[in-house]
């Protein structure tokens, strides 16, 4: 089941085309990727889902139904152009936007001190937001946006600014919350942190829609047959490059081993290759070399820039 | 709690607690009440320091004993000496000065002189040019030989008050002064325009700093655009009230403070029995007459002040302060919305500063002649009415006009805060390019 649908979303601005058809299936429960270049119009989709600018055409889905302006406090967002007053203090303002999320003082302030406590933040509560590091900042602003429990989160960048250290204490928190049952959209370009939290994803580059699914398919869709295999000492070169079962593409020695890349040519399998390369030598491993999403990213928006430029010519 | 409470709430309180609100708060009713009273204070100050003046004649002695000593004031009439031994001495024999009167100035206006260390405060002046003056015209007048000249003088010596007072519709009658009237007529236009500028500004610097800190974004996925707008335009108008009424009661307990204090001497004063011969020559019976003659003036003062119709005078200036700022607040509101820094502002400030200035200088002839043409149609045109129609109150303005007015300022400010809306939800949301005109208008007509 999926908690958001937009379906051929159309935003027009007076000189250029943010979002040409574009389609996104949020499942239930999940992590969401929303990926894309620069400028590819992520944020435009994320402020049309948050009810902040409404498309010129398409229609938006919140749990099967149309969306409605009150789902607004189901929905928490984490911009990537974040703020906060410089000259508030940081409990009152981080307690002003949660009741603007629709939350009562009571309840805001009591899960407030919860947060504070957990992040080990609670001296800044009477801090001005302009006395914080802007690493702090986030934090707060983190604390803000999932305060109020929504049933879906967006986050924009959510770790920029961010040291390692925080940036695990984080996603530790994300996938808390998902654990909860909290549906996740997360807009990025650290694929690192994609492949590590995401189970689906939507690549959109120049407005349109490029590449979707789950990522698991996606990966193999994009995996290129290819293996390293580690062997004891040194291997038979001629025996091992001379096959007709797969291609091989490096030869690296080090710590005593000898590590070679091999590509499975069409027609054959795995188990061929292995077959060909025990006569080599001793093999210590063998594994699939799985393209990261990083690769993938660069390929498809790469090509579908190529394509592009190909039409216009 | 509605979500525009809320914002209010916050506006409203993060500046009811800056320490520049509460400085301004407190000092400008000071300054109010300072205008009034200074003045006033001035008039019941004397120069206690005597002061004592030399007199020397180049040669004749036509002038002698012509300028009578006060209370303050002691002139010596000095023969035989020059006027050079006076100035090389003139530190050791402590007088304040030295007058030098030239026969010549009978004929030459010029010809007398008043040398000071210091310089010489304007009665002092005055009091001499006063009774050389009266002299040369008496002697002038002598030249024509009439018969009781002096009695003749004093019969035909008339000084003129006006006494202005107004009677209302009802047959009411009370005592008015054009002055008094001109004075609340000024305060109230120039306060209408400084409280529009001041706080109008403050609405757009406050776009500006939820746009350039980046809060926005995290807001109006909250709450509408045109929510954060408006709570921010009437969080601030309640700011503006709450300062207007704090300086109306500041004053009003300054002012009295000061006619408690100011107001005792003058009836005691009252209470003195006139001296029975009015016009004796005595100097001291002189200047006692001219003290009470300005105490009294103070005394109406006071009481033309009371005389005002304040009630509507206060009432009015809350709708057109509300009607006007709301009216401009907007505009500011658009603006901030547009730019990504207050140094862009300029450009889109002119057509906001145009009418208001413009308002300024048709409520200065207002002040002089506030049932004029111009006075007229600018307090009804939307723009300048809360400043032109503020300048006019305090003289008697007819119910339906101001009601008139206030209608149509309240029609122009939905008109108005609905487009700034429009161009709000827009620019909060843009960064970079600073925008055109072209631009805005094309935000106007934007589907969101």
């Amino acid at each position: 089941m999926e908690i958001f649908n937009a379906h051929h979303i159309v935003k027009q601005f007076s000189n250029h085309l943010a979002l040409d058809r574009v389609s996104i299936n949020v499942p239930n429960g999940s992590i969401f990727g929303l990926l894309g270049p620069n400028g590819a119009g992520k944020t435009t989709l994320l402020r049309i889902i948050n009810q902040i600018t409404a498309p010129d055409s398409g229609e938006l889905l919140y749990k099967g139904k149309k969306l409605q302006p009150n789902a607004i406090y189901d929905i928490g967002y984490l911009p990537e152009e974040r703020g906060l007053y410089r000259k508030m203090k940081v409990g009152e303002q981080a307690l002003y936007l949660a009741r603007l999320k629709g939350m009562s003082k009571k309840d805001a302030l009591k899960k407030l001190k919860q947060w504070f406590e957990k992040f080990e933040i609670q001296p800044w509560w009477d801090k001005k937001v302009e006395e914080l590091s802007k690493g702090m900042q986030q934090k707060v602003q983190f604390i803000v946006t999932v305060l109020h429990e929504p049933k879906l989160l967006i986050f924009d960048e959510p770790f920029s600014g961010f040291d390692p250290i925080n940036v695990k204490l984080l996603k530790q928190e994300i996938l808390k919350i998902k654990n909860k049952g909290t549906t996740i959209i997360f807009s990025t370009h650290d694929m690192g942190s994609v492949e590590e939290l995401c189970s689906h994803i939507t690549l959109i580059n120049k407005a349109k829609t490029i590449l979707e699914g789950p990522i698991d398919e996606i990966r193999k869709t994009y995996a290129t047959n290819e293996y390293e295999i580690v062997f004891d000492g040194e291997i038979n070169l001629l025996t091992a490059t001379l096959s007709s079962q797969y291609k091989f593409l490096e030869h690296v020695k080090k710590n005593g081993r000898s590590i070679v890349r091999a590509k499975v040519l069409e027609g054959s399998s795995t188990n061929e290759m292995m077959k060909a390369l025990l006569n080599a030598g001793t093999v210590v491993s063998m594994n699939e070399i799985v393209p990261s999403m990083n690769d993938i990213f660069i390929n498809v928006v790469g090509e579908s820039n190529t394509n592009d430029k190909n039409k216009n010519e | 709690m509605n979500k525009v409470s809320i914002i209010i709430r916050r506006e409203y309180i993060t500046r009811v607690r800056k320490k520049s609100f509460i400085i301004m708060t407190l000092i400008a009713p000071l300054l109010l009440a300072a205008m009034f009273i200074i003045p006033v204070w001035i008039m019941t100050q004397k120069d206690t320091e005597l002061k004592k003046i030399a007199v020397i004649e180049d040669g004749t002695q036509i002038f002698k004993g012509v300028i009578p000593s006060t209370k303050y004031l002691q002139f010596e009439y000095l023969e035989g000496v020059t006027l050079d031994d006076l100035k090389s001495n003139f530190t050791k024999l402590g007088y304040y000065g030295i007058l030098y009167i030239s026969p010549k100035v009978t004929y030459i206006p010029n010809a007398v002189q008043l040398i000071s260390t210091k310089q010489p405060p304007l009665d002092l002046t005055m009091h001499i040019s006063g009774a050389l003056e009266n002299e040369v015209e008496r002697l002038k007048l002598e030249t024509y030989d009439i018969k009781d000249l002096d009695e003749i003088l004093k019969e035909v010596e008339t000084s003129i008050k006006l006494q202005t007072i107004k009677i209302s519709d009802e047959g009411i009658e009370k005592e008015t002064s054009t002055g008094i009237a001109m004075g609340v007529a000024y305060i109230c236009g120039l306060l209408i325009y400084m409280l529009t500028f001041i706080f109008g500004a403050q609405v757009m610097r406050g776009v500006i700093e939820e746009k350039t800190s980046r809060i926005v974004e995290v807001i109006i996925s909250s709450v509408k655009p045109f929510q954060l707008m408006m709570g921010k335009i009437i969080g601030i108008a309640l700011v503006g009230l709450t300062q207007f009424f704090c300086w109306i009661i500041l004053v009003f307990i300054i002012i009295s403070i000061a006619q408690s204090l100011l107001l005792p001497d003058m009836e005691t004063l009252s209470q003195t029995p006139l001296p029975n011969n009015i016009m004796s020559s005595s100097p001291v019976v002189q200047t006692q007459l001219v003290d009470m003659q300005e105490l009294s003036e103070v005394q109406q003062i006071f009481n033309n002040l009371g005389n005002q119709n304040w009630g509507i005078i206060i009432v009015s200036f809350i709708v057109f302060f509300l009607g006007g700022y709301l009216l401009y607040a907007s505009l500011f509101a658009a603006i901030g919305s547009a730019v990504d820094n207050e140094t862009d502002t300029q450009q889109f400030m002119i057509p906001i500063t145009i009418p208001l200035l413009l308002a300024l200088f048709v409520a200065m002839g207002a002040f002089q002649n506030p049932d004029s043409s111009v006075a007229f149609w600018f307090s009804f045109i939307p723009l300048t009415s809360p400043v032109v129609m503020m300048a006019r109150i305090p003289f008697g303005v007819p119910g339906w006009q101001i009601g008139l007015s206030m209608i149509i300022l309240v029609i122009t400010f939905i008109g108005t805060t609905w487009m700034a809306a429009k161009i709000y939800r827009t620019g909060i949301l843009l960064y970079g390019k600073k925008p055109s005109y072209k631009d805005m208008w094309k935000w106007l007509r934007y589907k969101i």
